[in-house]
């Protein structure tokens, strides 16, 4: 049964799980929650593909797998063409009459953390887009190659560090911004793009649910807060990406072919980023007194940002 | 369904169009492509035939080698029929997932037209690209010309796709010199070809919702050395049922395809093992000397390069009573080694009675011409080493290069 008839999170946590609990993810960890929550959202049958990544490779060692679905895993990279090209078969064999059961209904679905998605993987991303197959994408953006270690990637905001974009006597982290995924997957056309959360889990579904039903090639960027990189404890997952989505460092919204955008949550109360950046430990550095700039950096750039996207929400364009 | 293709009894095809119509009339179900030079017609034909309704599969162009083949393994898992084309820079970029094809055991058909790999940068025909992709678990066959590079794709797909083998295979042919050279190609009729290849029959497919399937997994040092061996020995277990598929071709169109290809080594006292279209200038040259100068030259051709036919290779050395000297012809830059031919034979020629001596050359690379007369120097140069007994020149030499003589490691037989 899919969660669109489920009003509480207890019922949801009673529904008909294919994504086994059985996986290496470490506890605390978001991936788990988006990619069940995805997978339990619709009833169709789901193609899903995986880049190489913490999902992936805690998920599928041989001889063992947590997918109750079809799923594939080639490389790093490809997750968007390895489902884009199950998609294509699944059409050639409609049209030829092959399909054990052609009448069966099916979405195609591909998972990526933002290594793959903003950074090594983004040229097959973009093909795809382009290309006009029938697909959602899904990044989980943990802000950060968490699978390798912890190393930048160009989802990591300013100030953050990594083991590759260190803070340091001469370092405040990572010197450069977030890269606007976002927009730029709106900027291919795309009919449905959205930024979603786990914290508000009830717009999560209702956004993978929309992405599904869209025809046409769907993205959707979710917060996965990364309890070993980002540094607080397993237990305050979701206390942390609801410090991210009250203090607008994650704003949640959708943008509908390109244009219309719609803010999907207001928090009543907009916090300080600083009470987001002193939950974690990859920030803590910037309390110092030479790197307070940066906080102050942050802050005007969410304020931009949220005032921009207000606007954008109003003028429709 | 897809519109009639009228075809002639013979046409006039190069090496491209001969591959393009082999993959329309095996209905591929699946062709994800990215062109580049010389292999560019195949795809362009392909796109043709869709724009022309002559095939019913789906058609995605997508934006590099690497997502070709990325495309390629995704719908093959999902159960149908695959292919593509590629050549040098687009090979070179599709090697990672080359290595995942052959790992997922997905009997995608890769058509290659084998171009130099830069830098520097060039089009021309050598066979760089081919040697590049000889440890990624891949059947590899070689075509010599345009009939060829239109009958041995409608056998890799029946090979590949054979259930005791579900592996990847690839097709080369030269490029230009074959890929671009109109010759004379006897094509099959539509239903006939399709009879030949088969209906393709899907093994865990993506699209059979009743039993979930995971394809891709991970493996570490527990279970990764049994899968690598596992698949080692579906590629070298292949070897009878790709004699099996060429013989079941020669039934259907009378024409003859072995693993290995030999020509005139019943009584040769040297022999030349070359690959590609240079297989025919050598056979030219070979009986020009035998009419000219009396000089018994054979040829070996290795028509299958992955499984390499090291069994065939020793039989035709064993049953050559009279051979003294072999001479392998490399089109590849050698990287700071011998040539894999040089390699691959030396390794089959160690376990017989005979034990030639064994050269290697280097030549035409970047689309260097090869010509007879070049061949017939070359086999005149295996004759002195025959008669001296020992290898006159260093082991391994380069032909047809422009400035001094270049060669390399010494013989210390005397």
């Amino acid at each position: 049964m899919a969660i669109t008839s489920v009003k509480n999170l207890k019922e949801f946590s009673t529904n008909n799980d294919r994504f086994e609990g059985a996986h290496l993810l470490c506890p605390g960890c978001a991936h788990s929650m988006i990619v069940r929550e995805l997978m339990n959202c619709t009833d169709d049958n789901l193609v899903i593909s995986s880049n190489t990544g913490c999902l992936e490779v805690s998920t599928a060692v041989y001889p063992y797998t947590s997918w109750d679905t079809s799923w594939i895993h080639i490389g790093f990279e490809n997750a968007a063409t390895a489902v884009t090209g199950a998609e294509a078969m699944y059409k050639a064999r409609k049209r030829k009459g092959t399909l054990k059961d052609p009448d069966a209904p099916v979405k195609f679905v591909a998972f990526g953390g933002d290594g793959s998605t903003y950074d090594i993987g983004f040229q097959w991303l973009s093909g795809a887009m382009e290309r006009g197959h029938d697909f959602t994408y899904i990044c989980l953006d943990n802000e950060n190659y968490a699978n390798t270690g912890g190393q930048r990637s160009s989802a990591t905001p300013i100030g953050a560090t990594t083991s590759t974009a260190q803070a340091g006597t001469h370092s405040y982290g990572k010197k450069e911004k977030k890269k606007d995924i976002v927009s730029i997957m709106a900027a291919h056309g795309s009919p449905y793009v959205a930024q979603l959360a786990p914290n508000k889990w009830k717009s999560m579904a209702k956004g993978f649910q929309k992405a599904l039903e869209t025809e046409g090639p769907c993205f959707i960027n979710t917060v996965s807060a990364c309890t070993t990189e980002w540094k607080f404890d397993p237990k305050d997952t979701i206390h942390v990406t609801d410090l991210a989505t009250d203090s607008l460092m994650f704003p949640i919204y959708e943008i509908i072919e390109g244009h219309e955008l719609n803010i999907l949550y207001r928090p009543k109360n907009i916090i300080s980023v600083e009470d987001y950046l002193g939950a974690q430990g990859r920030y803590k550095h910037l309390f110092k007194p030479q790197n307070r700039h940066v906080i102050e950096q942050i802050q005007k750039d969410i304020d931009d940002n949220w005032a921009r996207l207000q606007r954008r929400e109003e003028a429709r364009i | 369904m897809a519109e009639k293709f009228e075809l002639n009894e013979v046409e006039v095809w190069d090496g491209n169009y001969a591959t393009s119509q082999a993959l329309r009339q095996a209905q591929v179900d699946v062709v994800a492509a990215y062109p580049i030079t010389p292999s560019t017609p195949i795809v362009e034909n392909y796109g043709s035939y869709v724009a022309n309704g002559f095939v019913d599969g789906e058609f995605v162009m997508v934006e590099s080698e690497h997502a070709a083949m990325s495309g390629c393994i995704g719908a093959a898992a999902a159960g149908g029929r695959v292919a593509t084309a590629t050549s040098s820079q687009g090979f070179a970029l599709m090697v990672e997932t080359l290595y995942q094809a052959s790992g997922m055991r997905l009997p995608i058909v890769l058509t290659v037209v084998n171009r130099a790999l830069a830098s520097p940068l060039n089009v021309r025909g050598d066979h760089s690209d081919m040697y590049l992709g000889r440890d990624s678990g891949w059947i590899q066959l070689d075509a010599f010309n345009s009939q060829e590079a239109y009958d041995l794709p409608l056998c890799a797909f029946k090979i590949g796709e054979d259930m005791s083998v579900r592996l990847p295979v690839m097709v080369h042919q030269d490029g230009f010199t074959t890929s671009h050279k109109a010759q004379n190609v006897y094509p099959l009729d539509n239903d006939v070809a399709y009879n030949f290849v088969g209906d393709y029959v899907p093994v865990d497919e993506m699209l059979d919702f009743t039993r979930p399937v995971t394809h891709g997994a991970q493996t570490e040092e527990d279970w990764h050395y049994e899968h690598k061996a596992k698949q080692h020995k579906a590629l070298m277990d292949s070897r009878p049922v790709i004699d099996r598929v060429l013989a079941e071709f020669k039934e259907l169109t009378g024409r003859e395809y072995k693993r290995v290809e030999t020509y005139m080594m019943e009584d040769a006292q040297i022999a030349l093992v070359i690959l590609g279209s240079s297989v025919e200038t050598a056979i030219l040259a070979a009986k020009q000397l035998r009419e000219e100068e009396g000089l018994k030259v054979g040829i070996i051709a290795p028509r299958c390069i992955r499984p390499f036919p090291y069994d065939l290779i020793r039989d035709a050395i064993d049953n050559s009573s009279n051979l003294k000297a072999i001479c392998c012809m490399d089109k590849s830059a050698p990287g700071g080694a011998m040539g894999m031919l040089f390699n691959e034979v030396s390794s089959a020629a160690y376990t017989t009675n005979t034990r030639p001596l064994i050269s290697n050359y280097i030549y035409g690379l970047g689309g260097r011409d090869f010509a007879i007369d070049e061949a017939k120097r070359i086999m005149k140069e295996q004759k002195a080493h025959a008669d001296a007994g020992h290898i006159t020149t260093n082991i391994q030499q380069f032909s047809g290069l422009r400035g001094p003589k270049l060669g390399f490691y010494e013989t210390r037989r005397s």
